[in-house]
């Protein structure tokens, strides 16, 4: 039987770069296939091509053996190709039954479209029900109707873009589960990951990416996690080394009693939230996405006031009533999750970055004028200290790559010194190499005596950086647990919503 | 087949920076055919409006006095622009800046000294900021849409004209025109060049045009505003509250339209008149565009716009052109400046229906769903992630 994907000598340009360079695999009918690299090894070019977004300038893709040409996403699924996007596409104001509709290229009726959904639903057990508004579900039942989306395609080959980097690891063993049944009917699962534990645990085969070349192709359960990471990075992989001890100094950041509504109509409201982080301290928030993370993190920063109760102590001076900018020159300094329009303008050069978070600290301004000279000083030396790849201070931040802007935001924070860092999600969408030199610098602040507040849904960052573990759960944090003494399915539970009293029906 | 705009990947720096003169020279010819077809000599038309005042030196007054309130008046907008704030009452603020003056002027009518200009001219831009601070109360603390309540402020403002000019302000000596007394030699401007129409009006917005442009490129508050215009929510992270930056942007445009407001009531007006507002508050909205929201673009297109009425004026009388013309110039500037964006930004392809998939799919379907949507945001997110 032939392959039902191969990829002969796929090669795609970009002025500047080669995105993809003579890319050969293929995945059997059934085969759960991954698709390993590091951020900018070319998988995102490569999935693209598959699906018909972009076009290979060379190469051929064969699909049950015959030499076919995607020109179109539309095309892509005729054929028989689904795919599930990292990010969703969704209506939070519209049902999920709606929302299915909208993205098919011809939706039967209404009710005909009910009971083939209700079907897919059934056939792969996931819980979703048609009828709720989805602004009302998880991110895990968000990506239940994506998947129901490509299913009803009846795909034979299923794209799975970073599926899990917002779940818990209960709804990732349910979601492996629905990928494990349909490879056993015979589809195809092209699965793009970064994280080797699900790979080896999941798939077949490997094809693994560095810098758009396949440097190997291998099977996933016969090798070490660390040994696929450093075939991914090409290098050996640097442990992030910690001194040992636990002598923790005063307290840095205090937060009692912590109240705030959530931002309408669809946040998440903070209840109650107490917490204490001391100089040389790293302290985890684990949790879902969209349990009061993003909401915790703005009223840390001084970006949300409105309606906020309680207290929060920045080196023992009370600091509830300051702004951004009078945080910041107590010391606080903050790094949200999103990094393009939030923590960076892509917009504005380096410099001017620079400028947005560290003019007070380092001095960037004199009488009301930006002091160019000494912010460029600064960009530059966050460039070359925390090896950001970078045309120089002058480049727009647009124009970095993910991991090199994350690095970017990360340096300027860490390189002012402060006393408290608040971060979310550290090393989203950073590739290993990078994750390992971001993850270090935290460690090397916290010695040095700042203390530090991780909000992060990737529990196994958490558990190899933080020295106590808490879970956010509905805006709620639960009491903080040392480290050594947690499993990561108490962890899991505590995400899931369980604190021991009787679940809410949201748990699904 | 169907035509569809696919966003570019990065609109060349270039052809921003050519549309508007992309969009002149489309109003140029539009224009022309289009004059030519309603009867009258276009091309002829076209060149008393557009050229012929370029060649006179008479002109040339005229045209830097129309020019000042267009700059002055684009250069405040700009900076609300900038950051988003959608200022669509210039005229209004125009307006009251200019009353303003004049109730300083009516008040010191029986005096003398140097200090009263100064006075007027400072009460301007009170009058500007204060009209302004309507829609910027109105907007901070009732998140009402500043462009509905600055635009209706406009009318209110013509209507208070209106009545200041049939009733308080009405000139006693004017055999009851609906008018003010005409200003004393010491509430109004003195000339720039001695001997000619330019007032101190015109250095003055040139002054001013180029101190914001450097205050919006190295100044802290210039960042503020450009931050806010590209990311609000960096903006915010960067210790820039929004209500400051609204406060900022309407307080700009209010103060820079009072003080056109003044600068014309003290200078070509000599009183005030109810035909004081002829619009510039909104030509200054296509100006501040035309200009790409740049002190030294605003200039050049405060010129090009000073041509339309100036000239606008002549083709009247040479021509027999209407007044509404000069309206119609300016509208199809503005309308080709925006197409010539769009293109800047989007390219116009033809799409083939793939002959696999059936051709009719939902009509009714938002477009921000549709499974080419996707893609498009697929491709839009960049390639060497």
């Amino acid at each position: 039987m032939p392959p039902r994907l191969e990829l002969q000598g796929i090669t795609k340009r970009f002025p500047g770069v080669t995105a993809n360079e003579s890319v050969s695999f293929s995945v059997a009918p059934g085969e759960i296939h991954a698709l390993l690299g590091e951020n900018g090894a070319g998988k995102s070019t490569l999935v693209k091509i598959i699906y018909g977004v972009q076009r290979a300038d060379e190469g051929t893709i064969l699909w049950d053996g015959a030499p076919v040409s995607i020109g179109s996403p539309r095309e892509a699924r005729a054929l028989g190709i689904g795919m599930v996007f990292q990010h969703f596409s969704l209506f939070e104001a519209m049902t999920v039954l709606e929302n299915i509709a909208l993205g098919m290229d011809n939706p039967p009726p209404r009710r005909e479209l009910e009971a083939k959904v209700r079907q897919v639903l059934d056939t792969y057990h996931l819980a979703l029900d048609p009828h709720r508004d989805v602004h009302t579900l998880s991110v895990g039942e968000r990506q239940r109707i994506e998947i129901v989306r490509a299913l009803l395609q009846r795909p034979k080959l299923l794209i799975m873009d970073e599926p899990t980097s917002v779940l818990t690891p209960q709804e990732v063993e349910q979601l492996f589960e629905t990928l494990r049944q349909l490879a056993r009917e015979g589809c195809s699962i092209l699965y793009i990951s970064h994280k080797l534990h699900e790979i080896k645990a999941l798939c077949e085969s490997a094809t693994i990416l560095r810098a758009g070349k396949v440097v190997e192709t291998c099977d996933p359960r016969e090798h070490s996690t660390r040994a696929m990471a450093e075939m991914m990075i090409g290098g050996s992989l640097k442990d992030v080394k910690r001194k040992s001890g636990g002598e923790f100094g005063p307290v840095r950041l205090a937060v009692d009693g912590l109240s705030a509504p959530g931002e309408p109509p669809f946040g998440t409201s903070l209840k109650e939230i107490s917490f204490e982080v001391r100089a040389g301290e790293i302290l985890g928030i684990a949790g879902v996405a969209g349990n009061g993370q993003n909401e915790l993190l703005s009223v840390l920063s001084g970006e949300r006031h409105h309606g906020v109760t309680g207290s929060i102590a920045i080196d023992g001076v009370p600091s509830l009533a300051l702004g951004v900018s009078a945080r910041r020159s107590r010391g606080l300094a903050a790094v949200p999750e999103e990094r393009n329009g939030h923590a960076a303008v892509p917009g504005m050069s380096l410099t001017d970055n620079a400028v947005l978070s560290a003019r007070r600290r380092k001095k960037l301004t004199v009488g009301g004028l930006i002091r160019l000279g000494a912010a460029r000083d600064f960009a530059r030396s966050v460039i070359s200290g925390f090896s950001v790849k970078a045309t120089g201070p002058a480049a727009f931040a647009g124009s970095l790559s993910g991991g090199n802007l994350q690095k970017y935001i990360m340096g300027r924070e860490i390189m002012q010194t402060p006393a408290v860092l608040v971060v979310s999600q550290p090393t989203w969408g950073v590739d290993a190499g990078a994750a390992a030199f971001i993850r270090q610098a935290m460690v090397d602040l916290a010695a040095a005596g700042g203390a530090i507040l991780v909000v992060s849904q990737d529990l196994d960052e958490l558990l190899e950086l933080s020295d106590r573990i808490a879970v956010i759960n509905e805006g709620r944090l639960s009491r903080s647990l040392p480290v050594g003494s947690v499993s990561v399915e108490e962890i899991g539970l505590l995400m899931g919503g369980v604190h021991g009293e009787p679940a809410t029906a949201e748990a699904a | 087949m169907a035509l569809i705009l696919e966003p570019r990947r990065e609109p060349s720096r270039a052809m921003v920076l050519a549309a508007p003169l992309i969009a002149v020279v489309a109003t140029l010819v539009t224009g022309a055919i289009a004059f030519t077809l309603l009867g009258y000599d276009g091309f002829g038309a076209i060149r008393e409006i557009f050229v012929s005042p370029l060649l006179s030196a008479y002109r040339w007054q005229d045209l830097l006095v129309k020019a000042a309130p267009l700059a002055l008046i684009a250069t405040g907008l700009s900076i609300g622009f900038r950051a988003n704030v959608w200022n669509i009452g210039a005229e209004g603020q125009y307006i009251l800046g200019g009353l303003a003056g004049t109730g300083i002027a009516l008040a010191a009518y029986d005096m003398e000294g140097g200090w009263i200009l100064p006075l007027m001219i400072v009460c301007g831009i009170l009058g500007g900021m204060a009209w302004a601070s309507i829609p910027a109360i109105l907007k901070t603390r009732l998140n009402v849409n500043e462009i509905l309540s600055s635009l209706m402020l406009n009318y209110v403002a013509i209507q208070l004209l209106y009545y200041l000019m049939r009733g308080p302000w009405k000139d006693p000596m004017g055999f009851n025109f609906p008018q003010t007394r005409l200003f004393t030699d010491w509430e109004t401007l003195p000339m720039a060049v001695p001997g000619t129409l330019i007032h101190i009006g015109v250095p003055i917005a040139l002054a001013l045009a180029l101190t914001v442009w450097l205050l919006i490129a190295r100044s802290i508050t210039g960042f503020q505003i450009r931050v806010v215009g590209l990311a609000p929510q960096a903006a915010r992270y960067g210790g820039f509250s929004a209500p400051s930056t609204t406060w900022l942007a309407l307080m700009a445009g209010g103060a820079f339209a009072g003080l056109a407001g003044v600068l014309e009531a003290a200078g070509p007006f000599a009183q005030m008149v109810p035909a004081f507002p002829t619009g510039y508050g909104y030509t200054a909205i296509i100006v501040a565009f035309l200009g790409r929201l740049h002190p030294v673009g605003i200039l050049l297109a405060a010129m090009v716009l000073a041509l339309t009425y100036v000239g606008g004026d002549t083709a009247q009388t040479t021509i027999g052109l209407p007044a509404a013309a000069i309206g119609v110039f300016q509208a199809m500037m503005l309308f080709f400046l925006l197409a010539a964006d769009i293109l800047v930004r989007y390219r116009l392809v033809r799409r083939r229906q793939p002959t696999g998939a059936p051709a009719p799919t939902a009509a009714g379907v938002p477009p921000q769903a549709s499974p080419d949507t996707l893609a498009q945001e697929a491709r839009a997110e960049g390639v060497a992630a």
